[in-house]
């Protein structure tokens, strides 16, 4: 265990306690206590930077299950600092701000902050782990507590809506990101990413390469909103405004863009890698703020936009992966400056969406309302808010002097890059580009305008809108003015931070001791990414002041041809589906339940052993059978036949157990003490049980059934009976696998144990037992629910 | 149950006590002779159960004043947290060590983290099985 692995177990440890506080302490907002979790491990990670990209990256590892090949192991590298950094300071800022969000009276604050701090705490295990299976548990755990977060007013129906929204497709996706996990483990025999990475040469000829590529893609994808999965992130506004702010800006959808960021090395040289990304970013970039401008309420035109800006961030990693290719090599300069670029949005994105919802949040929370067409006229009113819109707006826009110009400008040199050095027909990407880019200047317009501006309609607002109070400010302020000072400074940060974080993207490009050197320039000349810029502005107030004549072009597509409805109507079809599958076979027949089981094992174990050829015997080897043997046999085998001709509940239960008992003497005779007691105290409690249970059920009747059931339960009966007689007598002789026996004959040395059946359970195969146990306690917990909440059910009828 | 059985009763006060020593033992044995934590769970359980047939169900609520579920569930954690144990001084997770050490009146005695999860196998079996009869016999 290293401090980093605390750093990741941190927030997660700190969930216990987060309940004490809100019991034991509710006059102070529980979010004070919270909030020093994500400050200290900012400043954890403040002390490891900056990175150096000429030293190997910090790396702990702690053996898990280490006979898989999985590590518990993390490391810290540029691309890890740069996220871990995001996480943890849009974190504190999310965290204070909800404090004067979040009511302390009305609201469940302890599962707020306790999903909150799961999530984050999942977000930073995605981005520190090493191992992909550990990523892939962090990954699907992002999804559970994002799935928490977003239904956490859970008595809203479109809250519950859109968190099983986003629930099912990520962890489609996620299931996806697993397959192709382990097909790239198993081509390059490691789960470790690092070892990955160094083998990706020989990686790139094997027959896995693309299957694993496509699958990690589609998990990136859906995480990432990508088109055409970006359906889930509208309705996961239904969160509360603070969340939103943090999984929409900084966390979850940039975990798709981490994914694909961590993968460009070994992936990066493939040209079928740079298409899709670069075309399913571009598409989703484009079809983003054209949906956003449509948008009548606030946040939904920010998930909109989101989508959007996560697009422009993937399709530069999508182009800036050429410079992996060798083919390229010598434009490399080119295609780098795309990931530089890809890498600087996505800091500017986290920051300035992180402030515009801040500021919708405090928009929502004064006035009452989201809703474009209810507000208007707040400038003077709300000033604060009106200039961190301003902010925040002009930044998305691409706008001097804000981070966002400089980040667009640097987008718009990728994309002509790409179209210039690629003789391949790209002349599509900036062409998308730009007009993708009018409409989102179009959207930030309305985003500033229409709510700041024109004429203030009091009796349409719910409450009399004033200023917010200033500690939710400070946070949204705190991260205009990182907006500002990026733009005046931005090669503070670009040596420290961005550039290891492109070393990590693009490992190995440069010769030790030679960097790529990030020089971020405001002006850079008269080129043509100035004037795509000077265009957009023009084209897009000019989309904006005439949206009212065009605004129909939205109605052309009609509303059941859409994504929405097609997730709608499939999630609809899939369950009705399903109820008429599962309807088909569960008829509440016990009868039926056990034929099922048995023909499954007929055919499954006697079709596997036939294939197998396993049946045989070889009985030259065995002891002579002794009397006292015969003798219980036959007893056994009487007792058993006598259970199924008794006509009285009782007596065939008791039968049963003197069947039990008579296997524990037969047990006793083989010279197995402990499978004999055991037989024997389980069978005493199984009757005991059984006693209970039947005593609810009905007389024992003969029933009137067809011949025709008579017959096939004959025939299953007999079929299990026989297949376990041949295996049993096959097991005898043929040994199909090695045998393990040779591994318990070490026991006392190993385990010290005198017992090996027990060594067995407690030692060699305790994680079975430990999970033996979780599984019966949870079926007795099981019972007693059922029986109790009947209960309980029942005594509130009368 | 509905009626006093006086015969059953009486044995039921001496052979809960014999058996629930002999449960104590095998569960302390397995280590080197026949037993273990789930069968001396099962048998823990079943002289409860004995309990519950001689007498009925809020007798021995009295007898036994104890709520089996947060057995159980102590039991279950015991064993994870065995596991996790093991993590904590950087070995894999649910490795068992095991010592000799000289005990006072006991002398040389064997040691080992496998009995700590061997006990959390215990309570669970016991906390388990008890909850199940006794949530099905108060149905009753």
């Amino acid at each position: 265990m290293s401090l980093l692995h605390f750093a990741v177990l941190l927030p997660f440890l700190y969930t216990i306690f987060v309940p004490l506080f809100f019991k034991k302490l509710p006059r102070i907002h529980t979010g004070w206590f919270v909030i020093v979790i994500p400050l200290l491990l900012f400043v954890y990670f403040l002390t490891n930077f900056p990175v150096q990209t000429d030293s190997p990256p910090i790396v702990h590892s702690v053996p898990w299950i280490a006979s898989a090949g999985i590590h518990f192991s993390l490391h810290l590298d540029g691309l890890a600092l740069l996220f871990a950094l995001i996480i943890t300071g849009i974190g504190t800022l999310v965290v204070l701000y909800s404090i004067y969000y979040m009511s302390m009276k009305r609201e469940a604050l302890h599962n707020f902050y306790v999903y909150l701090l799961l999530f984050m705490g999942a977000m930073l295990g995605i981005v520190l782990s090493d191992n992909l299976m550990v990523m892939y548990v962090f990954w699907e755990a992002t999804s559970v507590s994002s799935f928490l977060l977003i239904a956490y007013w859970y008595q809203r129906k479109k809250s519950r809506y859109g968190a099983q929204k986003a629930m099912l497709i990520t962890v489609f996706g996620g299931f996806a990101m697993l397959l192709g996990a382990l097909m790239i483990g198993t081509a390059a025999g490691t789960f470790s990413i690092r070892e990955i990475i160094g083998m990706r040469e020989t990686l790139a000829d094997h027959a896995l390469f693309l299957p694993a590529m496509l699958l990690i893609l589609l998990g990136a994808f859906t995480k990432s909103a990508q088109f055409p999965f970006h359906i889930w992130l509208p309705d996961a506004m239904e969160a509360p405004t603070p969340i939103s702010a943090f999984l929409h800006s900084a966390t979850m959808v940039k975990a798709g863009v981490y994914l694909v960021a961590r993968f460009t090395p070994v992936f990066g040289g493939d040209m079928n890698w740079f298409w899709i990304i670069a075309i399913v970013g571009t598409l989703t970039l484009f079809w983003g703020a054209f949906m956003a401008i449509r948008q009548t309420d606030l946040k939904a035109l920010l998930a909109y936009s989101t989508i959007s800006q996560l697009g422009l961030i993937m399709s530069l990693l999508g182009i800036g992966s050429l410079a992996l290719n060798p083919d390229f090599a010598a434009e490399a300069d080119w295609f780098e400056a795309a990931i530089l670029a890809a890498i600087f949005h996505l800091f500017n994105h986290s920051i300035f969406k992180g402030c515009l919802f801040m500021v919708v949040g405090i928009l929502d929370h004064e006035t009452g309302t989201r809703d474009i067409r209810k507000l208007g006229g707040l400038m003077s009113l709300m000033p604060v808010s009106f200039t961190l819109t301003v902010i925040g707006g002009l930044s998305m826009a691409g706008l001097p002097p804000f981070s966002g110009f400089l980040s667009k400008e640097m987008f718009f040199a990728g994309v002509l890059a790409a179209n210039t050095h690629t003789e391949q027909w790209t002349l599509w990407l900036p062409i998308a580009a730009w007009v993708a880019s009018i409409f989102t200047f179009a959207y930030c317009l309305i985003l500033v305008f229409k709510t700041f501006t024109g004429t203030y309609h009091p009796d349409r607002l719910d409450k009399k809108p004033h200023e917010a109070p200033i500690g939710m400010l400070i946070p949204p302020i705190v991260l205009a003015l990182i907006v500002v000072s990026a733009f005046f400074f931005p090669n503070l940060l670009s040596y420290n931070l961005f550039e290891p974080a492109i070393h990590s993207v693009l490992p190995g490009l440069r010769l030790p001791g030679e960097t790529f050197y990030v020089k971020i320039k405001a002006w850079h000349g008269l080129n043509t990414e100035l004037y795509m810029t000077i265009g957009i502005v023009v084209v897009g107030t000019l989309l904006y002041r005439t949206y009212k004549k065009w605004g129909d072009v939205y109605n052309l597509l009609p509303h059941k041809y859409t994504l929405g409805s097609l997730y709608d109507n499939g999630l609809a079809g899939a369950e009705k589906l399903s109820a008429r599958i599962t309807s088909t076979y569960m008829n509440g027949f016990l009868h039926s339940y056990l034929s099922y089981i048995f023909v499954f094992i007929i055919l499954l174990v006697g079709g596997s052993f036939v294939l197998l050829d396993a049946f045989g015997y070889d009985l030259s080897t065995n002891a002579e059978i002794g009397l006292y043997e015969y003798i219980l046999a036959g007893a056994i085998a009487v007792l058993a036949g006598f259970v199924i001709s008794v006509t009285s509940r009782l007596t065939a239960i008791i039968a049963v157990g003197a069947v039990g008992y008579l296997v524990s003497l037969l047990f006793v005779i083989f010279r197995a003490p402990d499978l004999a007691l055991t037989q024997l105290v389980v069978e005493t409690i199984t009757t005991a049980l059984f006693l209970l249970a039947f005593y609810f059920l009905p007389k024992l009747k003969t029933e009137v059934t067809r011949i025709r059931v008579k017959i096939s339960n004959l025939l299953i009966s007999v079929g299990i009976g026989a297949l376990f007689t041949l295996i049993g007598i096959a097991a005898q002789g043929s040994n199909q696998f090695k045998p393990v026996s040779e591994y318990f004959q070490n026991a006392y040395e190993l385990s010290g144990a005198k017992n090996m059946v027990n060594a067995i359970l407690v030692d060699f195969r305790a994680f079975d037992t430990m999970l033996e146990s979780v599984v019966l306690f949870t079926a007795g917990i099981g019972v007693y629910t059922l029986i109790k909440l009947r209960k309980s059910r029942k005594g509130g009828q009368q | 149950m509905k009626f006093p059985d006086v015969i059953l009763q009486t044995a039921a006060k001496i052979l809960v006590f014999i058996i629930m020593i002999y449960s104590i033992y095998i569960l302390f044995a397995g280590h080197n002779n026949p037993g273990g934590g789930f069968i001396g769970g099962l048998i823990t359980a079943s002289a409860i159960m004995l309990l519950y047939l001689a007498f009925d169900v809020e007798t021995v609520g009295e007898i036994i004043p104890l709520d089996f579920k947060i057995i159980g569930a102590v039991g279950v954690m015991l064993a994870l947290l065995t596991g996790f144990g093991a993590v904590l001084f950087g070995v894999p997770f649910l490795t068992q060590v095991y010592q000799y050490v000289n005990l006072p009146l006991l002398g040389k005695t064997g040691l080992g983290t496998a009995f700590v999860f061997d006990l959390g196998v215990y309570l669970a079996v016991v906390g388990t099985t008890v909850t199940i009869i006794r949530s099905i016999s108060e149905d009753l």
